[in-house]
């Protein structure tokens, strides 16, 4: 006997299903939940921290946290303003200039295509290590405790240039470019007009990727920056957790210095420094979310 | 078009690796860089002499090797699962939350650690002794870390890894599945023959590239979620690590290009030889 279905329905048995989005809901609550944590300790009250320990419940909720942050709130708002700024920048700069590096690598009628793809990608494989980086940096080009020195190492990134190079190959068709040719058009108009405005989603995709890089980043700083004012946040937060813990476990400063103890930043408002790092990301994450989903997708497969 | 991407990758990139020379010499500061004099291979000697050296290339290359098994078992079978998921909208919310941890940096990531592994307050020792048992020092017991890293690497890239295969196995193409079905597979039998080998290519690139860093590690994940503890050496210290305190607390320039050299080439020759072998074994699925 033959059955019929209507359609063939290939899905998987409800049961299946049902156990499937259980596991999915715990993956996602652990991808959450640690998040959720820092927020709640970060308005948690002091009391409640030490009776409780860090709890999602706690006892008494106190916005202290926030205020001394905000109070003090001349070097935040600067590591902000900083981290901002070279996120922005940064991010603005990448994207042109890795757009003009793989639109002329995309094309098929450019000879010198396949050197400079290589070029590209033989930085994929060997570096030269933290080491070189450094001397060549603060040596050969002089950019010791500058902002150059934290934008610079990641305007380019190899692999999201290959995406775009992808994306342009398979979005943009040869006939288009010809036919803007034969009109006329130079290369450079051809790139701004035509080519950039169809390349949306993957600049939009770089763009996120660009800015989570920049903003994320710490050990740029680690290596080049030295005076306070130039701490961008994510740098100001690893300094405020890594000193305190260090002022904590040292027992003899401790005895030695009572007020001194005293003043460290307790915990909830490391947390709070937490939340205030976290914060951006998280707000400009979900408009985004499409996008790189996408950009990534046509990107990287085809490469 | 190209040129000031291009200064900047020669720049970023290509001039720093003309800086290996530095391993092969010993700096001094009276004599700067290109006066020194070279010392041949002594830095490497004194480099491989070091009693930490089994140590941290031991902890690189088992994390790197973890991590790289742990997290492809992980992201395919989430990315296979997502794709069989019913409810899409209820795949699609699954897979915005799962990604959201790549975004956090190491920074915040220790604070989160911190927020649970604190001796005192923090949330697992409060659990642990709500149910009696003793709390853990967590900052100076080793034992726990190899576990608790993996957990935490595969915490943050599993979410961002699945995307790629889950477009991969988006791409393939519906009609291998209703020929199995009339052939009666079950939706396991799916799965092995049909859905892994399609995404079997974008597997072996992506493990041919992990390769060539198998001698390096997240400088982010090793240094900053253990907060640095020395207690914790023994299982967290690896090659970038030690690399970066040789650097920074004994400015020994030498032994540090030295290590990173080491890393460079060796990832290198293992990309080549990682190539090779899949040349060998399936001609088209080579990288190059």
């Amino acid at each position: 006997m033959i059955k019929t279905r209507n359609k063939r329905d290939n899905s998987i048995s409800p049961v299946a299903n049902a156990a499937l989005n259980a596991w999915f809901i715990l993956l996602s609550l652990a991808c959450v939940l640690p998040i959720l944590l820092v927020v709640i300790v970060s308005v948690s009250h002091n009391d409640s921290l030490l009776n409780r320990g860090y709890s999602f419940f706690p006892e008494k909720l106190s916005g202290i946290a926030y205020e001394s942050l905000f109070k003090d709130y001349g070097t935040i708002v600067g590591a902000y303003g900083v981290s901002i700024g070279i996120t922005v920048a940064g991010t603005l700069l990448s994207v042109l200039l890795m757009a003009l590096y793989a639109y002329p690598i995309s094309r098929e009628d450019y000879p010198l295509r396949n050197f400079f793809t290589f070029v590209l990608f033989f930085t994929m494989l060997f570096s030269g290590g933290v080491v070189s980086k450094y001397i060549v940096f603060t040596q050969a080009i002089g950019l010791l405790d500058s902002y150059m020195a934290l934008i610079l190492p990641l305007l380019i990134v190899p692999f999201n240039v290959f995406i775009m190079r992808t994306f342009f190959q398979t979005t943009i068709h040869p006939a288009l470019i010809e036919s803007s040719r034969i009109d006329g058009a130079g290369e450079w108009l051809i790139f701004f007009r035509i080519v950039l405005p169809l390349s949306l989603p993957v600049m939009a995709t770089m763009a996120l990727f660009g800015t989570i890089a920049y903003w994320n980043d710490w050990f740029n700083s680690l290596l080049f920056i030295r005076s306070e004012e130039k701490y961008p946040l994510q740098f100001l937060m690893m300094r405020v957790l890594n000193d305190v813990q260090y002022l904590r476990n040292n027992v003899q400063l401790a005895a030695q210095n009572p007020e001194l103890m005293s003043q460290l930043p307790n915990e909830s408002l490391q947390m709070a420094m937490a939340v205030v790092g976290i914060g951006p990301i998280l707000l400009v994450y979900p408009f985004f979310q499409k996008y790189f989903v996408k950009g990534l997708t046509v990107g990287a497969i085809k490469g | 078009m190209m040129f000031p991407a291009l200064l900047i990758v020669v720049l970023n990139n290509y001039l720093p690796m003309f800086g290996v020379f530095i391993a092969f010499k010993n700096i001094n500061y009276t004599d700067g860089i290109w006066g020194s004099p070279w010392i041949g291979f002594k830095n490497f000697e004194f480099l491989f002499s070091s009693q930490s050296i089994w140590r941290i290339t031991r902890n690189t290359v088992l994390y790197s090797l973890t991590f790289m098994v742990v997290n492809l078992v992980l992201s395919v079978g989430i990315a296979v699962a997502i794709s069989e998921l019913r409810g899409r909208l209820l795949a699609k919310g699954y897979q915005t939350l799962i990604i959201m941890p790549y975004f956090l940096s190491m920074v915040v990531v220790s604070y989160l650690v911190y927020a649970f592994l604190n001796p005192d307050r923090g949330f697992v020792n409060v659990l642990l002794e709500s149910f009696g048992a003793d709390k853990v020092f967590w900052y100076s017991e080793t034992e726990y870390w190899p576990y608790i890293l993996t957990l935490v690497n595969a915490w943050k890239s599993v979410g961002i890894g699945a995307v790629i295969y889950i477009a991969a196995i988006a791409g393939i193409d519906p009609e291998y599945y209703e020929a199995a079905v009339i052939d009666g597979a079950s939706k396991w039998r799916q799965t092995i023959h049909i859905t892994l080998p399609s995404i079997q290519p974008i597997i072996i690139i992506m493990t041919i590239l992990s390769m060539g860093h198998v001698f390096n590690s997240d400088f982010g994940l090793f240094y900053q979620v253990p907060m640095d503890a020395g207690a914790l050496y023994p299982v967290t210290d690896t090659v970038d690590t030690y690399v970066y305190r040789v650097l920074m607390e004994l400015n020994d320039i030498g032994m540090s290009s030295a290590a990173a050299l080491v890393q460079s080439v060796l990832g290198f020759f293992l990309v080549l030889a990682t190539n090779s072998a899949v040349r060998k074994i399936n001609r088209e699925q080579a990288l190059f």
